[in-house]
């Protein structure tokens, strides 16, 4: 009776750890979903740095090329990359949450999860068709959309021109 | 003086026109063309003398959602083709730039899905920018008039790309109808998420 109650034990607290341990890993990836309303602010944010914003999905060949570019003027100080994922929604724990995992992205990612597409891809910008990739580059004085893929170059000229 | 005076007017000119005219606007004359069909056939909008118009919807293989709207594309066609709106489909991508996408890919993926309409191939990548098309997928609905096509709607097919089950606004189908019904489409101009086109 004892070794069976003592078994019964040992079986809960496994399960109970690996419950624990699967939360941890869970929580150690935080990407919300996010309607327009919730993404608007960070697209406006009014510290001193240059704000890029690039629009991505895993699926999409020339968004992962230029990933790396984001990742590395994100190291900059007075640079902030957000990384705003157009993933299907079925497809974020399958494809986004282990691409970031895999890929260790330093850069803060959020999942844009919103029907709406023909009023927030005016509303972020009128020049936008829908296209991705799709940057925007701002700080508290300028701001500039561009529907285009970038070179670290590019993209280094392009923060350049606004400080 | 008179020369460099002359000079310089044309150079300003020069600069305000684009270089990249941005495509057609709703009211333009949509180009004809002659592009090749999975089937090893060209087709041109002059092929169908029945028809009151088209859907031409530029979309490819590798766009994902171009392939959530595959089903939705297949219905179009069914519905209006009979009502003299056929779809036909234009890959616009470079099949250089991107896996997948070459004559033999399309051929493979109208067979699988069975395709009612057309799958052409932009070859050399001439028409799509006439057209304006930035996207997969990116619709274009042609009003025949004489012997011209009228461009009366340019964008999505629906309001909900990822999810089907969702859509509450049918825009192609409804600017079919106004059509149809001898009106004037009410929303002529729609966005949504799509692939860029590829080039090298």
């Amino acid at each position: 009776m004892i070794t069976a109650f003592l078994y019964l034990h040992i079986v809960k607290s496994l399960i109970y750890n690996i419950f624990c341990l699967s939360l941890i890993s869970a929580n150690s990836l935080d990407i919300p979903s996010l309607s327009y309303a919730q993404l608007k602010p960070m697209l406006h944010q009014t510290g001193d740095k240059v704000y890029v914003v690039n629009f991505w999905a895993t699926w999409c060949a020339p968004c992962i090329k230029e990933l790396p570019y984001f990742e590395t003027v994100n190291r900059r100080d007075d640079v902030e990359v957000l990384l705003v994922s157009l993933d299907f929604p079925k497809h974020k724990t399958k494809r986004l949450l282990p691409f970031v995992e895999k890929h260790q992205l330093q850069s803060k990612v959020v999942h844009l999860d919103d029907a709406n597409e023909n009023f927030w891809i005016n509303d972020i910008d009128t020049e936008w068709s829908g296209a991705i990739p799709a940057t925007i580059i701002y700080t508290q004085k300028e701001r500039k959309f561009y529907e285009q893929s970038f070179t670290l170059e590019q993209l280094n000229s392009e923060i350049e021109s606004f400080l | 003086m008179k020369i460099i005076f002359a000079w310089l007017s044309i150079l300003s000119l020069t600069s305000i026109t684009p270089t990249n005219p941005p495509g057609y606007q709703v009211g333009d004359v949509a180009t004809d063309f002659s592009l090749k069909n999975v089937d090893g056939t060209k087709v041109s909008l002059s092929d169908y003398e029945e028809a009151q118009g088209f859907i031409i919807v530029f979309t490819c293989n590798t766009c994902p959602y171009s392939v959530a709207y595959e089903d939705r594309i297949i219905a179009l066609d069914k519905k209006y083709a009979s009502l003299g709106y056929p779809v036909i489909a234009i890959n616009p991508n470079d099949p250089a730039a991107i896996d997948g996408d070459d004559l033999a890919d399309m051929k493979l993926r109208a067979d699988e899905k069975g395709f009612t309409f057309p799958y052409l191939q932009d070859k050399g990548q001439k028409i799509y920018p006439k057209y304006g098309a930035t996207r997969t997928p990116h619709v274009f609905v042609l009003q025949k008039q004489d012997t011209e096509h009228i461009v009366r709607y340019i964008g999505a097919i629906d309001d909900s790309s990822r999810n089907p089950d969702a859509v509450s606004e049918r825009y192609v189908e409804d600017a079919i109808n106004a059509l149809l019904k001898g009106n004037q489409p009410q929303t002529t101009n729609t966005k949504a998420i799509g692939c860029s086109i590829k080039r090298l």
